[in-house]
């Protein structure tokens, strides 16, 4: 699956943060090559840095030094502007968390993106029906979501997270608030999905076990440094 | 974003925290209320003052004296010249009449003289009203009515004069009185001297007296003590009054130095201009006619300025308010940003610029703005009518006449919701940047 032209490039990443007197090193000295449609497992114990590696990929935080290579162009040299822009055209992003605002319909939820893309109003009920077919969760489109299952939150954070069709999705610990069933029906969807649109997805876990079944590679960071790259068992089988 | 995805998003927003902006939105208005109440009692008395004054005629009437008169209170200084100043005849009546912007040319007839009412004698001075004077406003509360025609045998008493007349003023309307005065008789110029040179004829005075029907009272005399010999008491149609042909001050003065007192010359003479703008010039003109002329529109000027500086005062008096109500958004704002922190870094993961943030709190701001004017200039213009309603109760209370004390034109409404939206803008300026700024990785770590 693995193809030539890489998704992401990230060519001696470091992010420190001043904390008082020590400084912190994050991400210290990273340089990994994400393929374009490879499945990407981010493994580590909190505090590793996986996190922010992932934040880095995504353009939400800037490197201290290093060159993040994604769409042809080097993120640390993008202004703000133009960083949004790669996240709203390029990245589709998950959370722990969902993220979903609770005020809003799934629907409004979804569409938010859309809005923020400037699609045109009238092409944006397809689009948001079209996100929702794929999660499949096309019952509920009215309601909010806390009256939803965690599973389904996160369903949605997925739709929201697609509807824009972005070549890269970022999930970080998507199943983290999940129990072990629902987490399983998660990644199967998020593996699901990157069969049929071919899209690249980085995913940061600590449940090596369920990383092993789905992801194609792992990579296991440690206090900000990349420990090893292993394709997958499941990887290998492929 | 679209304009309308922004307003979509931002009136989400403020619905989301009703009551909190609900208030906020309650203080800008009352903010607006206080500035539009202040301006527009402003507005309303300068409105009102300028009324009565242009009414009074103090501001569009120019008073015409000859160049020698000496009844301006100081004596003028004469200029050192053979030819005798230019007379205040009929002549200088039509050429007066004839200058651009002017409405009537009319004479100043006052003379003090006797009153018999009830067989007694009472003196007072008798002044010649104009038909004009009718619409100067004076006459709009009085007791009773104008005259009836502009040469009737009635008499307007001014209320100081009815007291000494009565206990009861209002029951004198309707009954007569005698006006006694002197009038002046040309003596035949045969008879006049033995000089020989018939130049200078005299006048007899012979008594004489007029039966006056009561028909109203009135609280002050128009224009009084301008240009008079001091307030009327009496008040008579001047067409009445010039055909008594009662001797004048200026009479014996006239004969001493000589003048034809068969001609009819004025003592002075009432120019009237379309409106106060016109006097400056008028003024001028007669001058040049010769004649010496009088008008207060300085006295107008100054109280322009007067007025200009109290809306000022008004203004930010009004103003102190608002200045609270932009706190009170900058807080809710601030509040707010803590409050949708975590929103704003899943908006900003989702693609917002930094500019779609700052122009969601701007949008929320000016909504904010907006409703509190329009909100405010309905309090303010109730809170003025109430203002006016409660000064008019209260003089209604003391048999005063009621009047508009507050007055809201448009170019308020529109100041007034121009000025809210604008503070209201500058108000979200710091919360906007401030949510604009926020690092997306902190906010969504936020918990």
């Amino acid at each position: 699956m693995p193809q030539t032209q890489p998704a992401v490039q990230l060519e001696h990443i470091s992010r420190h943060y001043q904390m008082g007197e020590t400084c912190v090193r994050a991400v210290d000295d990273v340089s990994l090559s994400v393929a374009s449609g490879e499945y990407l497992a981010l493994l580590g114990s909190s505090g590793s840095g996986k996190s922010t590696l992932l934040n880095l990929m995504a353009g939400l935080d800037l490197p201290t030094s290093g060159s993040i290579l994604a769409n042809g162009k080097n993120l640390a040299e993008l202004s703000p502007l133009e960083l949004a822009r790669y996240r709203r055209d390029t990245i589709g992003m998950i959370f722990q968390s969902f993220n979903l605002l609770p005020r809003m319909t799934l629907e409004e939820n979804i569409e938010l993106p859309l809005r923020l893309a400037e699609v045109d109003r009238s092409e944006r009920p397809s689009r948001v029906r079209e996100a929702l077919e794929r999660v499949r969760l096309t019952h509920r489109v009215g309601h909010r979501p806390a009256e939803l299952s965690g599973g389904e939150q996160q369903r949605v954070a997925i739709a929201r997270a697609l509807v824009n069709r972005p070549k890269i999705l970022l999930a970080d610990e998507p199943t983290g608030n999940l129990d072990s069933a629902t987490g399983e029906t998660i990644l199967a969807l998020l593996r699901e999905l990157q069969n049929h649109l071919g899209m690249t997805i980085v995913m940061v876990t600590h449940e090596r076990p369920l990383a092993e079944r789905f992801a194609d590679r792992l990579a296991t960071m440690g206090d900000g440094k990349l420990l090893n790259l292993t394709p997958s068992t499941h990887g290998a089988v492929q | 974003m679209k304009t309308r995805d922004l307003t979509d998003l931002a009136l989400r927003n403020l619905r989301e925290a009703m009551l909190r902006n609900a208030l906020t939105t309650l203080g800008v208005a009352v903010g607006v209320a206080s500035l539009v109440a202040m301006l527009s009692l402003g507005v309303g008395l300068q409105q009102l003052a300028s009324k009565r004054l242009s009414q009074s005629g103090l501001f569009d009437t120019i008073l015409v004296t000859p160049k020698n008169n000496f009844r301006m209170g100081r004596p003028q200084r004469e200029t050192v010249s053979d030819t005798p100043p230019r007379p205040l005849d009929e002549e200088a009546r039509h050429e007066l009449e004839k200058l651009p912007n002017v409405i009537e040319v009319y004479p100043q007839i006052r003379f003090y003289t006797e009153v018999r009412f009830n067989d007694k004698p009472h003196s007072t001075v008798v002044a010649g009203l104009p038909e004009s004077s009718q619409n100067s406003g004076a006459f709009d509360g009085m007791q009773g009515h104008f005259f009836t025609s502009p040469s009737a045998d009635e008499a307007i008493l001014q209320i100081e004069f009815a007291k000494d007349l009565s206990t009861n003023p209002s029951s004198l309307i309707g009954q007569d009185l005698i006006l006694r005065y002197a009038e002046r008789q040309a003596l035949p110029a045969t008879a006049s001297d033995n000089s020989g040179d018939g130049g200078d004829a005299g006048f007899s005075v012979v008594p004489k007296e007029l039966h006056l029907k009561i028909i109203g009272i009135v609280e002050t005399e128009p224009a009084a003590g301008y240009g008079g010999v001091g307030n009327a008491r009496l008040l008579i149609p001047l067409a009445t009054a010039s055909t008594l042909r009662a001797a004048q001050v200026n009479d014996l003065r006239d004969i001493v130095r000589g003048s034809n007192a068969n001609k009819a010359v004025y003592g002075s003479l009432s120019v009237r201009a379309k409106s106060p703008s016109y006097v400056e010039a008028l003024e001028a003109s007669i001058k040049n006619l010769g004649f010496n002329a009088f008008s207060l529109l300085d006295a107008s000027k100054s109280l322009r300025t007067f007025f200009s500086v109290f809306d000022l005062l008004l203004g930010i008096f009004g103003s102190l308010a608002l200045a609270v109500a932009t706190l009170g958004i900058v807080n809710t704002l601030v509040m707010a940003i803590l409050e949708r922190r975590r929103e704003i870094g899943v908006l900003k993961a989702l693609g917002a610029a930094d500019s779609d943030v700052q122009q969601l709190f701007f949008v929320e701001a000016g909504v904010m703005g907006i409703l509190g004017g329009i909100f405010g200039v309905a309090f303010g213009w109730l809170l003025g009518r109430a203002i006016s309603f409660g000064t008019n109760v209260y003089l209604k209370r003391q048999n005063l006449n009621p009047i508009e004390l507050s007055s809201v034109p448009w170019w308020l409404v529109i100041l007034a919701l121009i000025f809210a939206v604008v503070v209201s803008l500058l108000a979200g300026l710091y919360p906007a940047s401030r949510a604009a700024k926020l690092n997306p990785v902190d906010a969504l770590r936020y918990e």
